[in-house]
């Protein structure tokens, strides 16, 4: 294996891991905000499609991008409402959320496009093209970090970039600033909250909205960055492999980073090679697939250091009368 | 729940899931409209597609048998407060065991293949929960997240078997080769065809039918009339309560979740034994899921969950029929099915919340 292919597959992970890292981070804070949301999914779904849709009709991905996160938002809302307002179950409400994305991407798709639940495929200004960052061709002569510069750090588009940022700013912004605090208290103890006098439907409204950007910005880099259009389901289970990340990170940033570009690179891996040899072991592609979500059940059960969820996840919160 | 004796049980019962329902199909009929089609045009399609010919019953009640397994398989779950997700892997798995099983031997008959079969299927998907229902009860893993995890993992091993194990030599297709004759169900046609009338003409509905309504009645004596039902029951309403009565929450968390795996699972007879007759990828197409919708709208009781799974049955050769003969593509009936989980299960109180408030004040001034 050569520096070339090495690079090849590296700069496969870091732009499959991008959707997944935006996804994980939209749940990071819902649940740390005590909302669980099976939803991620959707609204991944759901901003791709209006992404590249308002994309193709408007001309600019920029529009198109402030379309999909819409569109995301919009579904979070239902979940708040859902989960907050009429204290539902939030996992009955993530169910319902994404089949809403399902159903409704196809049926709009077919309405506007007529072809076959796809957008048009786009191009120049309606997708997000690669950013060359500065002095990459000046370095381009220097062995290996030149290339590794290039290839590696150079050349992705906008999205991966905002994706990356995300994380130190998530760490701050959760771990290091009186609204992280609140939010993190909202998720774990949210009577505690009320007492000192802070809204918790407020908090976790805004926690839930975070997450609609957040997916908004996952789904707008699917089908305006990582692909060139909207086909149907093309979230293709995405949502869910970033909740298994989440778990997998412990529902903290920087190991959400991590996770994702683990996962990122089994999907490289598995998307290059069919099958892979190790110590006379063959690998089927399958396993590949399968194996973020066998590591996660090994997490989730504890059998390599316990995964705990924020503690008041799932429960809704009744004001005392 | 303080609400909920606050209200009269046919009104807990019937009326709010019945107006869920109604808002559920009011916001599909607006979407219909905007995506400029016409949804009486829809309705009458839908009506005249899956129940005005015993051809359009034949697939309504073969997708309602479907979804009767899977809306059972949740309900049984729910009992025990356990939200199975799994579903679709389970019912998946179940068709693993339906294609060994039938293609292990040279069956000679139905009656003797059907029973074997649904032993596969059964303790295939059963097998399938047992693993997610175990790190539940014994590692406190959150069921929802394993079961999802499950259903991706079950689609990965049955595509690795379909592919490198059970695909007949030389065939480029991932499925198992066509069962033997002998595994092949009677059809309504089959069944039904006695005075010289041809009835149910080519329609995959068949003898798994019975055996779904069959299920719901057992469910139902299960759950209501047997000491284990009452367990499952007292240990879904207070997992203390339960403790304190002596029933062990390791044992109630394994026996629903077996029982829920084993009715998705059983889902296989109908669609891989009965329809395909061989086994192919994704068989299952999502029956797993819509059992979620049904459990939801039968409140968990076999009698809603057998109506409940009419009703999609309906909505889904409905749909099918839209798609073929007008604009309004098929995955119409995913947003409808979207819209009842929504409204019947997560925003059940925005129904039941001014409905309590309003009998709260009926029965004020009877006072």
């Amino acid at each position: 294996m050569d520096l070339n292919t090495i690079l090849q597959i590296l700069d496969s992970t870091v732009r499959l891991a991008t959707p997944l890292l935006l996804a994980c981070l939209a749940g990071l804070y819902s649940e740390r905000a005590g909302i669980f949301d099976i939803g991620l999914e959707g609204k991944m779904l759901a901003a791709a499609f209006f992404s590249a849709a308002i994309a193709v009709v408007s001309g600019s991905v920029w529009i198109g991008l402030v379309a999909g996160i819409m569109a995301s938002v919009a579904l979070s809302l239902i979940h708040g409402l859902a989960s907050i307002t009429f204290r539902g179950n939030q996992l009955i409400s993530g169910v319902a959320i994404n089949f809403l994305a399902s159903g409704l991407t196809v049926l709009i798709a077919q309405a506007w496009f007529q072809q076959g639940g796809r957008t048009p495929s786009l191009s120049g200004a309606e997708r997000f093209n690669p950013i060359s960052l500065p002095f990459s061709e000046t370095f381009a002569s220097i062995p290996i970090f030149g290339p590794v510069y290039g290839q590696l750090i150079s050349g992705h588009t906008f999205l991966v970039y905002v994706a990356l940022l995300a994380v130190p700013l998530s760490w701050w912004l959760l771990f290091r600033t009186r609204f992280g605090l609140r939010l993190r208290a909202v998720g774990e103890n949210p009577a505690a909250v009320d007492t000192a006098g802070i809204s918790v439907t407020r908090l976790r409204y805004v926690a839930v909205m975070i997450c609609g950007v957040l997916c908004g910005l996952a789904g707008a880099y699917l089908a305006t960055g990582l692909a060139a259009g909207f086909v149907k389901e093309m979230s293709a289970g995405r949502g869910f492999i970033a909740l298994a990340a989440l778990i997998f990170a412990k529902w903290r940033p920087w190991y959400a980073l991590y996770a994702c570009l683990l996962f990122g690179f089994l999907e490289a891996i598995g998307n290059r090679y069919q099958n892979i040899d190790i110590l006379g072991i063959t690998l089927p592609v399958q396993f590949m697939q399968a194996l973020p979500y066998i590591l996660t059940v090994v997490i989730l059960a504890g059998f390599v250091g316990k995964a705990i969820p924020p503690r008041a996840g799932g429960e809704p919160y009744v004001k005392e009368r | 729940m303080s609400g909920k004796e606050a209200l009269p049980k046919w009104v807990d019962v019937v009326v709010i899931p019945l107006i869920s329902l109604m808002i559920a199909f009011l916001i599909s009929a607006l979407v219909i409209l905007a995506i400029g089609e016409d949804p009486v045009e829809a309705v009458r399609t839908m009506i005249t597609g899956a129940v005005m010919s015993t051809y359009g019953w034949g697939y309504t009640l073969y997708y309602a048998t479907n979804f009767m397994f899977t809306g059972l398989a949740v309900a049984v779950a729910f009992h025990a407060r356990l939200f199975n997700i799994g579903g679709e892997g389970q019912a998946t798995l179940g068709g693993l065991g339906v294609a060994l099983v039938c293609l292990s031997l040279p069956w000679p008959h139905w009656t003797i293949a059907l029973p074997a079969a649904m032993v596969g299927a059964a303790l295939f998907g059963a097998a399938w929960a047992a693993i997610p229902a175990y790190l539940q009860a014994k590692r406190g893993s959150h069921i929802v997240i394993t079961t999802i995890m499950f259903n991706f993992i079950g689609a990965a091993l049955l595509n690795y078997m379909l592919v490198n194990v059970l695909k007949p030599q030389g065939s480029m297709e991932p499925s198992t080769a066509y069962f033997p004759d002998g595994t092949a169900l009677p059809t309504f046609q089959d069944m039904f065809g006695v005075f010289g009338l041809t009835l149910f003409r080519g329609a995959p509905v068949n003898v798994t039918f019975f055996i779904a309504v069959a299920a719901c009645f057992l469910v139902w004596l299960l759950i209501w009339r047997t000491r284990l039902g009452y367990e499952i029951r007292a240990y879904g309403q207070s997992e203390p309560g339960a403790v304190y009565a002596g029933i062990s929450p390791f044992r109630i968390t394994m026996i629903a979740m077996l029982i829920s795996g084993g009715l998705a699972g059983l889902m296989a007879i109908n669609n891989v034994m009965g329809e395909a007759e061989r086994l192919v990828l994704n068989s299952v197409e999502g029956a797993g899921f819509i059992g979620i919708a049904v459990a939801l709208m039968g409140r968990s009781h076999p009698f809603g969950v057998f109506l409940a799974a009419l009703l999609f049955g309906f909505l889904y050769q409905g749909g099918a029929e839209l798609g073929l003969w007008t604009n309004i593509p098929r995955d119409l009936i995913v947003v409808i099915q979207a819209l009842v989980i929504l409204f019947t299960g997560a925003l059940d109180n925005m129904v039941r919340m001014p409905l309590t408030r309003l009998f709260l004040r009926m029965r004020k001034g009877d006072a």
